[in-house]
């Protein structure tokens, strides 16, 4: 009861953090059509932004200033970069996303080396905020929480109820009448991917304490938001919190596990010798399968229902 | 056939053969050769992908899966030899990597193919990086961190042939590359092939005259592992040892990168940047540590400013060529290629000193000076050669 538990509210704020991530991603891909590659790596600077401007200003103003800067680079991106490859169709937006993961990832060597850097948690959040059971569970994952659900409850706002969030909506289905009502529908892509880039800057500012700040912190992460993605439905904002809180149960569970089919098997009072050939492979336990099953996951999706959970369409 | 086999074409492919058997004369040293047998794996690899992305429009990021696979079950196979296991010369060992990939394409493309455009590059990443973490836990196939080791002389003696050598394992490479890259232009000429261009530009018109789309992807996308599993398997023969590296991302981004940076319009284009990126990759990690950085710059300029590659860049060029007025543009090449070796120089200065640490001082400033003026003259120098094009192309418009 109480591993599950405290697993429970870790892949809840896993989840949530996956979800900040995610939730740019779709924005910008069911407002662009363009799936950005280089999403994690605004992650990753959100990280080390906030690494770089707290040692100056501390965490909190961190907490703002970091996802504001990642938004910067985030709109000069697009301006300078997604803008002109346009023309060129979606193959080659994608690619400019991938080379950007890159160049981003480099020049995170070149600034910041190729180890990690000291980027911790705040000592006024450094605190034990409960303890369950006989585990403690710290502050920092439930301010993660809570700034997340603050983050998300304020975009869902600003999306539906704000006059920006109707010409933002009104863009991604009819961008034409939009402009032809006079608006500038350009710097409103721009607005979103920028918006999307600070929210995975806020994603990055969060997690990259509570995790690790290092230059592969991009792609560890990048493969698994794609994932959540391709699970939710491509372009569903509920698919992607959905599939974000699945995969972040998921992740967090398995790694816990120290089950195998050989304990299963156990059970059920079959033995296997362990000279076997089958040994091996039957006493691989859950937590060693851990990295692969989000990816099963996916792929079983592909198979059972392509559109993913909430997508409405095949392609 | 009579259109397939015209003198031009010979003449094209017999110089290609005759340049794979001169070249390890010219080039003799042991890191040439080594160099040249990398780049004709690479060619392989490349190509390979070009049939995905290039031909039928797939932007794979998991095309070092085939060819990883393929290397690994090539190494397992040669070790099988060495044991007496397994009796197949290991000449022919690049056709059981080549059957790998074609088996595993099959049947991971089956998944994957049935959604074009960004969910299949979405979906082959997954995939990818799946295989990847697989690789790391299955250590009895995959070898673990250290991977698995052959003896490429495993077979004995063949032919005369041992495979000691590396001139030999040279002349081995650029026999399979010389033969794949032929069966993979024949390909663009069949009927699949011709429908893969159609299923590329226009899957919807491509369905209304009788082919099913999926169908077109995934025999192109299980052909494509085959030739990406011979390159594997050549790499094993080659290298002696596989890593769970070589199905990693790092390396499927890496053949993103040649066949964009050689250019996916033209079939050739790839080969120049396998050879381009191979000899980059090796020449400049000599030098410094910030190649990588080099590598992704060089890529965005490409897909920002001549998203064909290079060998559209070359290719616009022949029309010109051929009105004879090739000399007219070389003035304000001229310039442009000064201002652009300019502001090249700064850029490297400054990346290089950052790389290295160095306080400031003359060459910070003569590196940010540099890339100012580069900078500065590089876009006027650009629309100078813009209007000089626009000047050419009524008289081009009578040789294009």
């Amino acid at each position: 009861m109480e591993f599950f538990l405290i697993t429970l509210l870790n892949s809840l704020s896993y989840g949530l953090l996956l979800f900040m991530l995610s939730s740019g991603l779709t924005l910008i891909f069911s407002m662009m059509g363009v799936l950005n590659f280089a999403h994690a790596s605004f992650y990753m600077l959100g990280a080390y932004f906030a690494y770089q401007t707290g040692l100056v200003f501390g965490f909190w103003p961190a907490l703002f200033l970091a996802p504001i800067l990642v938004g910067i680079v985030g709109a000069i991106t697009e301006r300078y970069g997604l803008r002109k490859v346009h023309k060129f169709g979606h193959v080659a937006e994608l690619l400019f996303t991938f080379g950007l993961a890159y160049v981003i990832e480099e020049i995170v060597h070149l600034i910041w080396g190729r180890a990690p850097v000291d980027y911790r948690i705040p000592d006024s959040l450094n605190f034990t905020l409960f303890t369950l059971f006989n585990t403690q569970y710290p502050a920092y994952r439930a301010f993660m929480m809570l700034v997340s659900v603050g983050m998300l409850a304020s975009l869902f706002l600003v999306l539906t109820k704000t006059r920006i969030g109707m010409i933002v909506q009104a863009s991604l289905t009819h961008p034409d009448m939009v402009q032809a009502l006079g608006h500038n529908v350009p710097r409103v892509f721009m607005l979103v991917f920028a918006g999307g880039c600070a929210l995975a800057g806020l994603a990055g500012v969060l997690g990259g304490n509570l995790f690790i700040t290092e230059p592969s912190m991009a792609f560890a992460v990048g493969s698994i938001v794609f994932v959540v993605v391709v699970l939710g439905g491509m372009g569903s904002l509920v698919g992607a919190f959905i599939a974000s809180l699945l995969i972040g149960a998921i992740q967090t569970f398995s790694v816990a596990l120290d089950l195998s089919f050989l304990d299963l098997m156990g059970v059920l009072g079959v033995t296997i010798d362990p000279d076997s050939n089958w040994y091996g492979g039957l006493s691989i336990t859950i937590s060693q399968m851990a990295p692969v099953l989000p990816y099963l996951l996916m792929v079983l999706m592909l198979i059972v229902r392509p559109r993913g959970l909430m997508g409405t369409r095949e392609s | 056939m009579r259109e397939m086999l015209n003198t031009s074409r010979l003449l094209f492919w017999g110089g290609v053969a005759l340049l794979f058997l001169l070249l390890p004369f010219v080039f003799s040293g042991g890191f040439s050769l080594s160099m040249l047998s990398q780049m004709g794996i690479m060619i392989i690899f490349a190509l390979s992908y070009n049939m995905l992305l290039g031909q039928t429009g797939l932007l794979s990021f998991g095309h070092a899966v085939y060819f990883g696979l393929g290397a690994f079950v090539t190494a397992h196979a040669i070790n099988f030899v060495e044991v007496g296991a397994f009796g197949l010369p290991i000449s022919f060992m690049p056709l059981v990597g080549g059957m790998t990939g074609l088996v595993f394409s099959l049947i991971l493309g089956f998944v994957t193919t049935r959604r074009p455009g960004t969910p299949f590059a979405m979906i082959s990443l997954g995939i990818a990086e799946m295989v990847a973490a697989s690789a790391l836990m299955f250590t009895t196939f995959f070898g673990g961190e250290g991977g698995i080791v052959t003896n490429r002389t495993a077979g004995g003696v063949n032919w005369g042939v041992s495979y000691g050598p590396q001139i030999q394992v040279y002349f081995l490479i650029a026999a399979w590359c010389f033969v794949s890259m032929v069966l993979m232009f024949a390909i663009t000429r069949t009927p699949l092939g011709r429908i893969a261009n159609a299923v590329r530009d226009n899957p919807e018109r491509a369905q209304f005259i009788g082919y099913n789309p999926t169908r077109v992807r995934w025999l192109m996308m299980s052909l494509a592992g085959f030739f990406a599993g011979i390159a594997g398997a050549l790499s094993t023969i080659n290298y002696e040892i596989i890593t769970a590296e070589a199905l990693g991302l790092m390396a499927s981004g890496n053949v993103v990168l040649m066949a964009f940076i050689g250019g996916i319009g033209q079939f050739w284009g790839p080969m120049i940047g396998a050879v381009l990126v191979t000899l980059l990759q090796s020449a400049l990690s000599n030098f410094t540590q910030a190649w990588l950085l080099y590598f992704g710059l060089l890529f965005l300029l490409i897909i920002l400013f001549s998203p064909g590659g290079i060998s559209n860049l070359i290719m616009i060029h022949l029309p010109a060529w051929r009105a004879g007025v090739v000399r007219r543009l070389m003035p304000s090449y001229g310039l442009a290629f000064l201002s652009g070796g300019i502001a090249f120089i700064g850029v490297v200065g400054v990346i290089e000193l950052l790389y290295r640490q160095v306080a400031f001082g003359v060459p910070w400033i003569g590196s940010a000076l540099m890339l100012l003026i580069g900078g500065f003259f590089l876009p006027r120098t650009t629309r100078a050669v813009r209007k000089v094009w626009e000047d050419l192309s009524p008289e081009l418009a009578r040789w294009s």
